[in-house]
């Protein structure tokens, strides 16, 4: 339990999908530009890490790790697919992600429109391929763990860019340096936020 | 050079103009995390445009016979293929840097550039053209990614490649090497300043 609740923290605060490892941050800047699809999007990410993840252990543990097909048999003791890791994880993820599509589609269209074509590039969204290959370095003790690390670093990225969004709502009516205006300045702002979590880092729970 | 004027148009413009990092916004993720010493910018850099290039050529030549529901699984397939073939040269031949790349050499996979640039480019155009599509783009990606390596490992750390560049003398005479530079937040103001730069330098990019 207390393994849980620290691997979640950890996952949520000290390594943010975004402020210490920049993963998906292409769809974290061009969607941000207002809460609601901010919120739409951050969910979808968040629902995908938690299915994705445990099926990728699963076939990490029990599929691709070298020695990992000897439930098979003596002789596939020594059988290594670790190569093929990264095929089979998008493979799983963009599935996934179209079955989402398909779901939102069906029951949110104004979220679907709004998300645009920022939807099927959830399957190219850096955080949830980036969190299988955590999930493959970090080498969890179950698949438990690896759902709420799942959960955590979906929560995380959703709290990033609900909050940037949030700022760039009130940002309309600053008045920015022109050349900065748009990108440039959300980068600031990125950077900064990512500062302020650092905080977290000596963070332990 | 035997190149026609379109050519040239499709290899230079990535470059700065149509930049993929800091005008078209995509294959940030990367281009942040890698860049707090120069060495893996390079390496990084390279990878990717090898990548782009040959998946741009590869899914031009097939882009008649993919069905269109599912094209994005198999550009996946085909760039995760070519990824696959990356990391291993890099675990042969340069293992210290594919270290410290750690996970984002897989995640060349969803580097938006890639999916961007075949959805835009290659499923439309030939196979030559394409080319020089992902030459450029890939190149557009690594300049940034040089720069921003170059400024984050000369002040963070004092070197370049490894190599001491900032003089003893000068650390005698009380000056430190910022440590916030090597942190990650720094990267995202780096990017910040180089489009304030070019913005400033190219008044019709500017947003309103």
């Amino acid at each position: 339990m207390e393994e849980l609740l620290s691997t979640f923290m950890r996952a949520v605060f000290v390594d943010n999908m975004l402020f210490a490892y920049y993963l998906g941050m292409c769809s974290f800047l061009a969607v941000s530009k207002n809460v609601k699809t901010a919120l739409g999007l951050g969910v979808a990410v968040t629902f995908i890490l938690v299915c994705t993840l445990p099926i990728n252990y699963m076939l990490e543990n029990y599929v691709l790790k070298e020695g990992a097909l000897s439930w098979l048999g003596s002789g596939y003791a020594e059988v290594n697919l670790s190569f093929l890791s990264l095929l089979i994880f998008i493979a799983v993820i963009a599935s996934f992600v179209q079955l989402v599509e398909m779901v939102i589609e069906r029951y949110a269209p104004a979220l679907y429109t709004s998300l645009g074509i920022f939807l099927p590039l959830i399957a190219v969204n850096c955080a949830i391929l980036g969190g299988s290959l955590f999930m493959q370095q970090k080498a969890f003790a179950n698949a438990g763990v690896a759902t709420v690390y799942g959960l955590g670093s979906g929560l995380g990225w959703l709290l990033a860019i609900v909050g940037m969004a949030a700022i760039r709502e009130k940002l309309t009516y600053s008045n920015v340096p022109k050349p900065l205006k748009g990108l440039g300045i959300t980068f600031i702002i990125t950077g900064l936020m990512g500062i302020g979590f650092m905080c977290f880092s000596g963070l332990k729970i | 050079m035997g190149l026609s004027n379109k050519s040239k148009e499709i290899l230079a413009g990535p470059l700065s103009k149509n930049n993929p990092v800091i005008i078209q916004m995509l294959g940030i993720c990367s281009a942040l995390a890698v860049t707090s010493k120069l060495e893996p910018s390079i390496v990084m850099a390279v990878s990717v445009t090898a990548v782009v290039a040959f998946a741009n050529v590869i899914i031009s030549l097939l882009r008649n016979t993919i069905p269109n529901r599912i094209r994005i699984i198999v550009q996946l397939v085909v760039v995760a293929a070519l990824v696959t073939i990356v990391s291993e040269v890099l675990k042969a031949f340069a293992f210290d840097v594919n270290k410290q790349l750690s996970v984002f050499v897989g995640l060349i996979i969803t580097n938006c550039i890639l999916m961007g640039r075949l959805e835009a480019f290659a499923l439309g155009n030939g196979p030559w053209e394409s080319f020089l599509d992902g030459l450029g783009n890939g190149l557009g990606y690594g300049i940034i990614l040089v720069i921003i390596g170059f400024f984050r490992e000369l002040f963070g750390s004092g070197t370049l490649l490894g190599f001491q560049v900032i003089p003893e003398v000068f650390y005698q005479w009380g000056y430190v090497n910022n440590g916030l530079m090597i942190l990650p937040p720094m990267a995202l103001i780096v990017v910040a300043v180089i489009i304030w730069v070019h913005r400033a330098r190219n008044k019709d990019l500017q947003e309103n």
